[in-house]
């Protein structure tokens, strides 16, 4: 029976939005901070990190908002707040500070917010495996743009070199955003790993720049 | 006594107090552990006093004389005692918190004091007057003259609980030994908070600042120097780093060293004679930051000799000490990934900053003259206290803070994997898979070390253990997930599971350079304190904060819900709470549990039905609101 079905389908839902508070046994949403009828803090829960810090799941995050959003709910749930709570409200406590710390630190950089939105949508970008490339473009590129940045020998050309990896950075998080926008998800996955190089690039050449400049004085 | 002591005692009249209980759980203070000088201070309705001796000073020497009596004395007294009776006297006893031998610094070959390593390694051990101390026993006897004061000034009030603070770069070893002192010295610690942080909470605080600030924190034993945002009652280190062995000591042993080599060299000097070098060494140090030249005795083996020392030639002795601080200032700064000039003003922290050469490279490092307008001794503890009030009654700041160091495991070859790199923010826990890399291992050993470097032998060891009970696989099969979690006081807890079979093994991290738990228990009994009795009352305090947790809870859940009850139903319910509370009042944590588990079983029924009509709600989506309306942060 289709209507039956359905039914059923709903009552899950509804089932599944509610769950009973650990303190005082009652129904409190699943998403929800603290239960309204008691006040205890809840668990954290298995949400995204979009979701946790009440932002829309975008690659282009306003990084002020992220931060207001972050600290408001550390505001409320660190556990300097409970301090002088029972053990388990302030166990549930550290784990939704740690929560919110992994989420600010997600989606704060933007390496790891293009991997993570790539990831809800289902496409898997493995930043840590330090492998080889597998791009004979990018592998040629990378090559030359390093031998260029060891090469450098003075102040002058690390710091123009330092510059140009910066602003190919940003070029290509402008990349990954249209990418996105336009739900070319393949395209998305490239340019993310590629931007892992690049940042990669970037950080050697501005290590460089610092300690040439520093033995300059 | 003075008159402020009194004035604090009425503010905590009872009844007055706005959470409950805290009277019985006694009043909580903030401590600044130095390695030269302790403060301790109060803070209500953050207005901080700084309490004050006798005499009105606030510095407590980190000094103890351990008497031919048994007696032990602390401070001021004990440190004028060095002259006489230098192999009774420990100071700077914070530097071997968590440390090893090679961590004890000698003097023309000498070391300050006889020390013993245990055989299986591990902190070094004091022999002290016929005892053979630990660093954590020395620092709970600091400790607990600290508590002696407080009290005193408080109007004999308990004062049990405390938010005691730690260099920033201390590591877990450190931190995990200083809240042993404190648990020794019968102190609850509310939060480690660390030192820098302290400082830019009172600073910030006060002064209503907002932007990028620099704390930089030279005192007697180490350096610290943390970049900070503040905004609107918010405190996030963005970076820290520092030297855990790096101060104003370092400076007084090279002083000590130039005086030395000057003297024709007679017999080799002794363990107590180091100590009074160093003292003097100290001394002359200390004037001239106020003067251009002088001259210091030096009196060893009965033999006195004169010794002259110009500022110029301090600031020689004392260079290479302060450079190695601004290059730590010059990584951190690249840490935060920030600019120099993006920093509005630069704090000073800590005895060592008076130096003029320390606050000339200061200000030539970040371009900016630093902000001098507090009392660089005092400030540490003030933050302390306003964060042992803000943890006990509440408050609007909050203060986010980060893992000084990386922390890793061994891999093949000695190598470190990191797990969770330096500066991520706390609590954190983060997970690594490593596999097995021979056919049909069945055990897997855990290293976790501490530091930045790839190598371990160049990383601090923290612990060890073993993952057994790996089944039979082919090498490279076994999946073993190791989580790292470390809580807001800094502290870190390591679990390892083999994820294809869920066998898991959960560590507290004892660190190689702590205690065993047998010698903790050991010197519970030994009695620094009645600390039996203590812990018994410190579980039954817990039972009772629980039970009337869930009191509190079935009453607002009566206070929605009680329709759904029948009179009866009602009435065993409210039998069942008044069991609790007449439990909580007597002295038996038993029966407090006990009672606390019939109110669950007698309120099953109503849970049920509670939760029977949530989600009917839920699906004629009537009370959707009423159940979220705890979502959300700011916005
Ligand atoms: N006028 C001064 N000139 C130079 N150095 C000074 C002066 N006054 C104090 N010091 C030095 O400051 C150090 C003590 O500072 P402070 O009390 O801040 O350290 P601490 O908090 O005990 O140590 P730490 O924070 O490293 O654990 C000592 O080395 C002392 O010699
Ligand atoms: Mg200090
Ligand atoms: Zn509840």
């Amino acid at each position: 029976m289709p209507e039956g079905g359905a039914m059923t389908a709903s009552i899950a839902t509804a089932a599944a939005s509610v769950v009973p508070c650990w303190s005082c046994k009652g129904p409190v949403a699943a998403r929800a901070l603290f239960c309204s009828v008691c006040g205890a803090v809840q668990g954290p829960g298995a949400i995204d990190h979009f979701s946790r810090l009440g932002l829309q799941p975008t690659f282009d995050v306003d990084l002020d908002l992220l931060e207001k959003q972050y600290f408001g709910f550390q505001r409320r749930l660190h556990p300097d707040r409970f301090a002088a709570k029972s053990p388990k409200e302030r166990a549930l406590s550290q784990s939704q500070a740690t929560a919110l710390n992994e989420a600010y630190e997600t989606l704060k950089d933007p390496l790891k917010r293009a991997a993570y939105v790539l990831e809800l949508k289902g496409h898997k970008v493995d930043l840590t495996a330090c492998g080889t490339i597998n791009d004979p473009e990018l592998l040629m590129e990378q090559m030359e743009k390093r031998e260029a940045i060891a090469d450098a020998s003075s102040v002058d050309t690390i710091t123009k070199l330092s510059a140009e990896a910066d602003s190919e950075v940003i070029a290509c998080q402008c990349h990954i955003s249209a990418a996105l926008n336009a739900g070319e998800m393949g395209q998305a996955v490239h340019l993310t790993i590629r931007l892992k190089y690049l940042a990669k690039l970037a950080e050697e050449a501005r290590t460089k720049k610092t300690r040439m400049t520093r033995a300059m004085r | 006594m003075s008159d402020d002591g009194l004035v604090l005692l009425q503010l905590h009249e009872p009844g007055e107090t706005p959470v409950p209980h805290q009277d019985e759980a006694g009043l909580a203070v903030g401590i600044d552990l130095g390695t030269t000088n302790s403060v301790v201070a109060f803070s209500f309705d953050t207005e901080v006093e700084v309490l004050k001796d006798e005499n009105g000073k606030a510095l407590i020497p980190s000094v103890v004389h351990y008497k031919d009596d048994g007696s032990v004395v602390v401070g001021r007294e004990a440190r004028e005692a060095i002259l006489e009776n230098p192999d009774h006297v420990v100071s700077s006893i914070k530097r071997l918190m968590g440390r090893g031998l090679e961590d004890v610094k000698s003097l023309a070959g000498t070391l300050p004091y006889e020390v013993e390593v245990p055989p299986e390694g591990g902190m070094v051990r004091l022999r002290v007057a016929g005892r053979t101390l630990t660093p954590v026993a020395i620092s709970a006897h600091i400790l607990m003259a600290i508590k002696d004061r407080a009290e005193q000034a408080m109007l004999g009030k308990a004062v049990t609980r405390a938010v005691i603070t730690v260099p920033a770069y201390f590591d877990d070893a450190a931190r995990t030994a200083t809240k042993d002192a404190a648990r020794l010295a019968d102190i609850e610690v509310l939060r480690l908070v660390n030192e820098p942080t302290a400082a830019a909470l009172a600073y910030g605080l006060d002064n209503a600042v907002e932007g990028l600030y620099a704390v930089y924190d030279l005192g007697g034993g180490t350096f610290d120097i943390s970049i900070l945002k503040m905004e609107k009652g918010v405190f996030q280190v963005k970076a820290t780093g520092g030297d855990a062995v790096l101060g104003g000591d370092d400076i007084d042993h090279a002083v000590a060293e130039y005086f030395l080599a000057q003297r024709q060299a007679g017999a080799a000097i002794t363990a107590g004679e180091v100590k009074q070098a160093l003292m003097t060494a100290r001394v002359a140090k200390e004037c001239l930051t106020g003067r251009q030249s002088g001259e210091w005795m030096i009196e060893l083996d009965g033999i006195a000799s004169r010794h002259s020392l110009t500022r110029d030639e301090l600031e020689k002795l004392a260079a290479p000490f302060i450079e190695r601080t601004i290059e730590i200032c010059r990584g951190v700064v690249e840490d935060a990934g920030i600019d120099v000039s993006d920093i509005q003003g630069v704090v000073l922290v800590g005895g060592s900053t008076r130096m003029p050469l320390v606050r000339k490279r200061v200000a030539e490092f970040f371009g900016r003259e630093p902000l001098s307008d507090i009392n660089p001794d005092e400030v540490v503890a003030v933050g302390a206290a306003l964060q042992a009030e803000a943890l006990t009654r509440g408050s609007d700041t909050l203060l986010l803070d980060v893992t000084p160091l990386s922390l890793g495991i061994e891999t093949m070859g000695g190598i470190v994997e990191k797990v969770i790199p330096r500066n991520t923010p706390i609590p954190v826990a983060m997970a690594q898979e490593f596999t097995t890399y021979q056919d049909g291992q069945s055990a897997m050993s855990i290293h976790v070390v501490q530091g930045e470097r790839e190598m371990v032998d160049q990383c601090r060891s923290l612990a060890r253990f073993v993952l057994r009970g790996i089944p039979p696989m082919a090498a490279g099969a076994a999946r073993i997930r190791v989580t790292f979690q470390v809580d807001a006081d800094g502290l870190l807890t390591v679990s390892a599971q083999e994820m294809t079979t869920g066998i898991e093994q959960h560590v507290a991290v004892k660190p190689s350079y702590g205690l065993s738990d047998d010698e903790m228990a050991n010197m519970l009994r030994d009695s620094l304190v009645h600390a039996k009795e203590d812990m018994a009352q410190r579980l039954l305090t817990e039972a009772v904060v629980e039970a009337r947790r869930s009191v509190l809870a079935v009453k607002s859940a009566l206070g929605v819900d009680s329709d759904l009850l029948s009179d009866d139903e009602r009435q065993a319910i409210d039998a069942a709470i008044a069991a609790v509370e007449t439990a909580c009042a007597g002295t038996d944590r038993d029966s407090v549990n006990a009672a606390v588990e019939t109110l669950e079983e007698s309120t099953k029924g109503f849970a049920e039905k509670r939760m029977d009509r949530g989600i009917r709600q839920a699906l004629a989506g009537v009370s959707v609101e009423r159940l979220d309306d705890a979502l959300g942060g700011d916005a």
